[in-house]
């Protein structure tokens, strides 16, 4: 990757940050809260803070404000255009991506809740040149029309297959319950994550 | 998405610490699988969100003196998963894989499915828990095709969401909870839930400041306890169900004691139909008592415009949880 936009600290970001903690070491309660409130060290934001997220095994710096998803961390900030914002409320799965092993909406998960996890999208899981089993498996049963969930089914399907080595379709179907396609490619989708599931063999 | 203070403390001491005494200030994060999506709607719009991820005594299943005690971080595939519940507690098991989506189950957690806010279109869309405009009720005036059918003399007219609800409730489970002073507070599963009467009001019996730590399944003391849970469902993925049942009683000699009956989707609370359980009690557990328990469970209902339809889809439901636990 020639450039990373948004990883290390932009001098917009460091600025922002220095702000909102001399704010928050001025004042008892930024927030106005009526609770006390605990040991300042343990309360991040609502600036930017400083977060490293461990993706594709690298480990990334950024700031982000707490609010910000780990969908929008990966797409904005750390240029992983892979999981693609859909619904952005968890309820198509086009964002799909394996965090310490399991298959999660990143539009779901805060980014600062990402920290110490290991994170992978579809960049981290195989290239043109070197597709995984699922990957291939797809491209052997055309499983895909205009493409815009297959990042997402295609992570969803790597969790699935790690976890259920050889699943039955019927499995196949639960373990894809989870991501939504509006061209309606099921059926390719399922048979070539049964034969990605059968170890890629006739991939 | 207002922006918001965060915090992950490690300690139940800290996180009620940093939480507010009234409600809208603060929130909890557990799996983040509804409140991530709240924040965004502007359901919730806290000052400071408190995550548990970092509080190890809230996650894991273990035996305890009083029965199973599931901690409230407890993923719902973990759940699922576990050997013990797996053999004893099918009516958990079938609530949690109807749910779908492995991606939800992966990171959503026991305590969040307890305390997810409700799926009301009305709600989400920012006419309150009641779902009115002015003195309007917006729910029945307008489409309320998935709303209550059960406890519609009331204001609240959204239905429960909560999964596992219906069946905690009728295996009498306990749901712990601790406040700021540290005291702990044991919660009847049927008693957490409760309909609002007002926009000031919640759906559970929890106060803003207090975390919800452990439900604990009382053990049935050597006896077989069967119970199962029926889902009435449009979609088998990514979506709620229209109407469930779970059902639980002891087996003695072929006939069923105390046995409980509680329905989900169809009231603002999980709704226990103990006249429709009572007819369970002795008796022979065949189809006709089965369909008899499942017509008794759907007297007393009292649809809206247009969800007259979950009438019959109690009877079917409990009825088909009757007889899967029978099984």
């Amino acid at each position: 990757m020639s450039k990373q936009p948004g990883s290390g600290f932009s001098r917009r970001g460091f600025l922002k940050g220095v702000g909102i903690t001399s704010v928050a070491g001025g004042l008892i309660s930024p927030a106005g809260l009526t609770s006390a409130i605990a040991a300042e060290g343990d309360v991040k934001g609502p600036g930017e803070t400083p977060i490293t997220l461990d993706v594709n095994g690298q480990k990334r710096k950024l700031n982000v404000e707490p609010r910000v998803t780990l969908l929008d961390a990966l797409r904005n900030r750390l240029d992983l255009t892979g999981p693609k914002k859909v619904c952005d409320r968890g309820t198509c799965g086009a964002c799909t991506v394996i965090v310490d092993g399991k298959p999660v909406y990143s539009c779901s998960m805060l980014a600062v809740e990402a920290e110490g996890r290991e994170v992978t999208t579809i960049e981290g899981i195989g290239t043109p040149q070197r597709m995984n089993e699922v990957q291939r498996a797809f491209v052997k049963h055309d499983a895909q029309q205009c493409g815009f969930c297959t990042p997402g089914f295609v992570t969803a399907a790597t969790a699935f297959v790690r976890a259920n080595p050889k699943a039955s379709i019927e499995q196949v179907r639960a373990g894809l319950g989870g991501n939504l396609c509006r061209c309606g490619t099921y059926a390719g989708m399922i048979l070539a994550v049964v034969d990605a599931a059968k170890g890629g063999s006739n991939a | 998405m207002k922006a918001f203070e965060y915090s992950a403390p490690k300690s139940l001491k800290d996180a009620t610490a940093l939480l507010s005494s009234s409600w809208g200030e603060t929130e909890i994060l557990a799996g983040g699988t509804d409140l991530v999506t709240s924040l965004k709607q502007g359901i919730a719009a806290p000052k400071r969100v408190v995550s548990l991820r970092n509080i190890r005594e809230l996650r894991g299943v273990d035996n305890s003196r009083q029965g199973l005690r599931i901690g409230a971080m407890t993923t719902l595939e973990e759940i699922a998963q576990n050997k013990q519940i797996k053999e004893a507690y099918p009516a958990i098991v079938t609530a949690i894989s109807s749910i779908g989506s492995p991606q939800i189950i992966s990171v959503g957690t026991i305590g969040g499915d307890l305390c997810q806010r409700p799926r009301c279109w009305y709600f989400r869309n920012g006419f309150g828990l009641l779902g009115r405009q002015g003195e309007t009720s917006l729910v029945r005036t307008g489409d309320n095709r998935y709303h209550a059918i059960f406890g519609t003399d009331g204001p609240a007219l959204f239905v429960s969401p909560s999964s596992l609800g219906p069946p905690l409730i009728a295996l009498g489970a306990t749901i712990t909870a601790v406040g700021p002073d540290g005291k702990k507070r044991d919660i009847p599963a049927g008693q957490f839930f409760q309909a609002p009467k007002s926009e000031s009001e919640r759906e559970t019996a929890l106060k803003s400041n207090e975390i919800l730590t452990a439900i604990t399944i009382p053990s049935a003391g050597g006896r077989s306890l069967a119970n199962a849970t029926y889902e009435v469902r449009h979609r088998h993925g990514l979506d709620w169900p229209y109407v469930t049942a779970s059902v639980a009683f002891q087996r003695e000699n072929g006939v069923a004691r105390k046995p409980q009956l509680v329905l989900g989707h169809v009231a603002p609370v999980p709704w226990v139909s103990a006249k429709a359980a009572q007819a369970l009690e002795g008796g022979k557990l065949d189809e006709a008592t089965a369909k008899r328990c499942g017509d008794l469970a759907a007297e007393g209902a009292k649809p809206l415009s247009g969800n007259a339809y979950k009438i019959q889809l109690v009877k079917t439901a409990v009825k088909r949880a009757v007889l899967a636990a029978a099984a």
